[in-house]
């Protein structure tokens, strides 16, 4: 029996004002085992801290029982006091009084009770516990970032210049991301791509950053400090190393009638291409779905002008293993659909668009030259109308529940570009409310409003009515008290933006935590915004919540930050409560390994003693502590109850619920 | 008479954003003296019976575009039918007793119009 010594928690009024610690105290102290019993108002504070440790000295304690907050909030805390009093960290247990007693009993009668049925529990569990010690495991020095815009560049950049070894995978031919296909940028409106491609260059040209475009992740094994990752190399149909990038195949091949993605179907691109002038790497893609030497075998004209010899139609898929200590998950956004608004016409004229195509349509690189032309008839709208939260603020049923955060800002800077370049086109703004929070955003609007005179309208647009080349517009203006009627030549619509496609399946791969919209959670909301609660995950910008650019590189900095406080240490402190076969009652099933998410488990042939000295060989389990994450999954799959969890045992929870049921 | 206008409708005006989008929908706004959007309101803030006198609630044609663009599912259509049914319901009296009907029985009305009668009139 241990000679255990209780400390209850006031934690000031948030435990004491609804749970008698007194009472808790004194009760818990008649417990078997239990030789010293107290209370204190604070007890992580320094002074709590000392009582501890004279307490451990003075009644020679062996177990220590701690009735306060979480433990997420103050185990380490307890552990670190209790070790340097000479016990085993794994020596104390936390009663939680707090989330799981006080904050959600209002009677302080049922509260105390309760909190003194969680301390006899945690009491029970003591006596079982056995002294545990930390392993290490050795930190691989190498980061993969997923996804190459703006965030996981700034991020590949920033733990390169740490002097660490990244790879960034990027799905499209380039890396850029969204950014590349924005025309100017809040709120100084300079030129996107002059800010961008820089960076991009600097990416490509570091010797610490290797690029795998058009790529993407097949396989994630491992844990922290040790991934063991599987990048997919899709067959580009042109040999990276010998592609110059001149640009000839794109300019001589005759399929000309390819929707051109880069500028979101506005134009047409050729079967071979390069995304744009800046691409990095500047290499030409195959698209494999138009082109017809691929599809019946029939033309090679790219191959034919090819004075490199770059072009290759036997290339296939490629699969590159690679290990890594820290993953960055950089995967960023897309505009939804806007299949379910169809009240704003969008599919009934193309002189509705959205933002992104906006974006496109002023672009000096885009499908007009950068001047603005209505892509239904190429003239020059006079009446634009914008809408705001397309999609964004909705009822689960209707679109997205979250403020898409960004759209406030690019609409008023693609309604004050339109004043400046076309001093003679009214332009109307339907919002719902503006939200420019951010260092000089609401300057920027107001300028829209008072320097350009850009008609911000408080409404709603409920309609859109394609009819004789205009789109007749019916909207609300709230102030005015009036419903409004506007012959437009074009409509854009803000529409939300939502994570990536490829977010879900990563996360699974990644066991990394979504939330119900596909955004990666945090492992806290407000102290650790750029760390996935999974350990070794690291989160960069939109791929997490809607961000602007500024906002995302500043995550992606702290995201790289994070990367290179892992990757300096060359061990990492194992988790000591890891599953511990025992070797007698495994029957070799193979359940457990089948459900380790780590593949910590392995088999092997090992010898017993049998009876009359003969020797038995038998298939037992064995599991690697250095990756073993202690989730427990084994340990409930196994039928013969040969699997145990340290620190976590069965008996021990066993006499939990006991102490519980007393 | 809010808890029962919210009652009849199903409708929780606090998930309204006031964004506009019922009134920018409704065609019959020019013949209304409220809009779809302050029928929201003016139920979260207890301005029943003003809504009730006001003019042109007949004029809402029970199209449901305010119900099917709205992005919070507010349903600002189901508040004036609720109002409407309200305003029937108050005219006080029985309009109609039991003795009455058999005198207006007749081959041509069909019995369903003097039982919806009867139960609208009854209190």
């Amino acid at each position: 029996m241990q000679r255990v010594g209780v400390f209850v928690c006031w934690c000031g009024s948030n435990i004491a004002a609804t749970v008698d610690v007194e009472k808790v105290a004194e009760v818990l102290a008649k417990e078997p085992g239990v030789v010293f019993s107290t209370n204190y108002q604070y007890m992580c504070s320094q002074a709590g801290q000392e009582m501890i440790q004279e307490s451990i000295a003075k009644y020679n304690l062996t177990g220590v029982v701690i009735c306060s907050c979480s433990p997420r909030m103050h185990e380490n805390t307890f552990r670190k006091t209790c070790e340097k009093a000479g016990l085993n960290p794994y020596m104390v247990e936390i009663a939680n009084i707090r989330e799981q007693c006080s904050w959600i009993h209002k009677d302080k009668e049922t509260a105390t009770e309760k909190a003194v049925i969680l301390g006899r529990a945690a009491i029970a569990k003591v006596h079982l516990n056995a002294p545990l010690t930390s392993g290490t495991s050795p930190v691989k020095k190498r980061a993969l970032v997923i996804g190459g815009g703006i965030a996981g560049i700034q991020t590949a950049l920033d733990i390169a210049d740490a002097g660490f070894d990244v790879d960034i995978v990027e799905k499209e031919p380039t890396i850029g991301g969204k950014m590349t296909q924005i025309d100017k940028t809040f709120p100084t409106l300079d030129c996107a791509a002059c800010i961008l491609t820089p960076k991009m260059v600097d990416a490509a040209q570091n010797e610490k950053i290797h690029i795998y475009s058009y790529s993407e992740v097949s396989s994630v094994k491992g844990f922290v400090g040790n991934f063991k990752v599987t990048i997919k190399k899709k067959a580009r149909y042109v040999d990276e190393t010998k592609c110059t990038g001149c640009g000839l195949c794109t300019e001589k091949c005759p399929q000309k009638k390819v929707p051109n993605a880069f500028n979101l179907g506005l134009d047409n691109r050729r079967a071979i291409y390069i995304p744009f002038a800046q691409a990095v790497p500047k290499v030409a893609t195959i698209d494999a779905d138009y082109c017809t030497m691929l599809k019946s075998g029939k033309c090679g004209v790219c191959s034919k002008v090819c004075t490199a010899g770059a072009i290759d139609y036997t290339q296939k898929d490629a699969f590159i293993e690679q290990e890594y200590g820290a993953i960055v998950v950089a995967t960023g956004f897309n505009p939804i659909k806007l299949d379910q608004y169809d009240e704003f016409a969008y599919s009934q004229s193309p002189d509705v668009v959205t933002s992104l195509e906006f974006e496109r349509l002023m672009n000096a690189a885009g499908p007009t030259g950068g001047t603005l032309l209505r892509p239904s008839d190429g003239q020059h709208p006079h009446t634009i109308v914008f809408v705001q939260c397309v999609g964004s603020r909705c009822d689960d049923s209707k679109g997205k529940p979250y403020c898409s955060k960004i759209c406030c800002m690019y609409t008023a800077k693609h309604a004050m570009l339109c004043r400046e370049k076309y001093p003679d086109t009214d332009v109307y703004v339907f919002y719902i409310d503006v939200r420019t929070p951010g260092k000089n955003f609401d300057e920027f609007y107001r300028r829209a409003v008072e320097e350009y005179g850009v008609h911000y309208v408080k409404g709603m647009v409920g309609k859109v009515v394609p009819e004789n080349g205009k789109l007749k517009v019916q909207a609300s203006d709230l102030i005015g008290n009036q419903q409004l009627h506007i012959d437009a030549d074009m409509v854009v619509l803000a529409a939300a933006i939502e994570p990536d496609k490829s977010a879900r399946p990563l996360a699974t791969m990644l066991t990394a935590s979504m939330d119900t919209n596909d955004f990666f959670t945090e492992a806290h909301p407000k102290l650790r915004p750029v760390e996935s609660p999974t350990a070794g995950i690291f989160l960069s910008g939109a791929c997490q919540g809607p961000k602007d650019i500024p906002e995302t590189v500043a995550q992606a900095s702290a995201a790289a930050a994070k990367v290179i406080g892992l990757l300096n240490k060359d061990h990492l402190v194992c988790n000591p409560c890891t599953a511990q076969p025992d070797e007698l009652m495994c029957n070799g099933c193979s359940s457990c390994e089948k459900v380790c998410p780590y593949g910590a488990i392995t088999y092997v042939d090992k010898e017993f003693r049998g009876p009359n000295r003969t020797t038995l060989l038998r298939r037992v389990a064995q599991v690697n502590p250095a990756v073993c994450q202690g989730c427990g999954a084994c340990t409930v799959a196994c039928p013969s109850g040969a699997m145990d969890l340290k620190g976590f045992s069965n008996k021990q929870i066993m006499a939990e619920v006991d102490a519980i049921c007393r | 008479m809010i808890d029962t206008i919210k009652r009849i409708s199903g409708v929780n005006p606090r998930k309204c954003m006031k964004c506009g989008k019922c009134t920018a929908s409704c065609p019959a706004f020019e013949r209304m003296q409220f809009h779809p959007h302050q029928f929201v309101d003016m139920v979260e803030n207890g301005r029943i019976h003003e809504l009730m006198n006001s003019e042109g609630i007949d004029f809402c044609l029970s199209c449901f575009a305010c119900v099917e663009r709205c992005p919070r599912n507010v349903e600002p259509a189901k508040v004036i039918e609720a109002v409407r049914l309200a305003v029937v319901r108050q005219q006080g009296g029985a309009h109609l007793t039991p003795d009455e009907i058999p005198a207006l029985l007749d081959d041509e009305l069909p019995q369903q119009a003097i039982t919806a009668a009867f139960r609208k009139y009854r209190k």
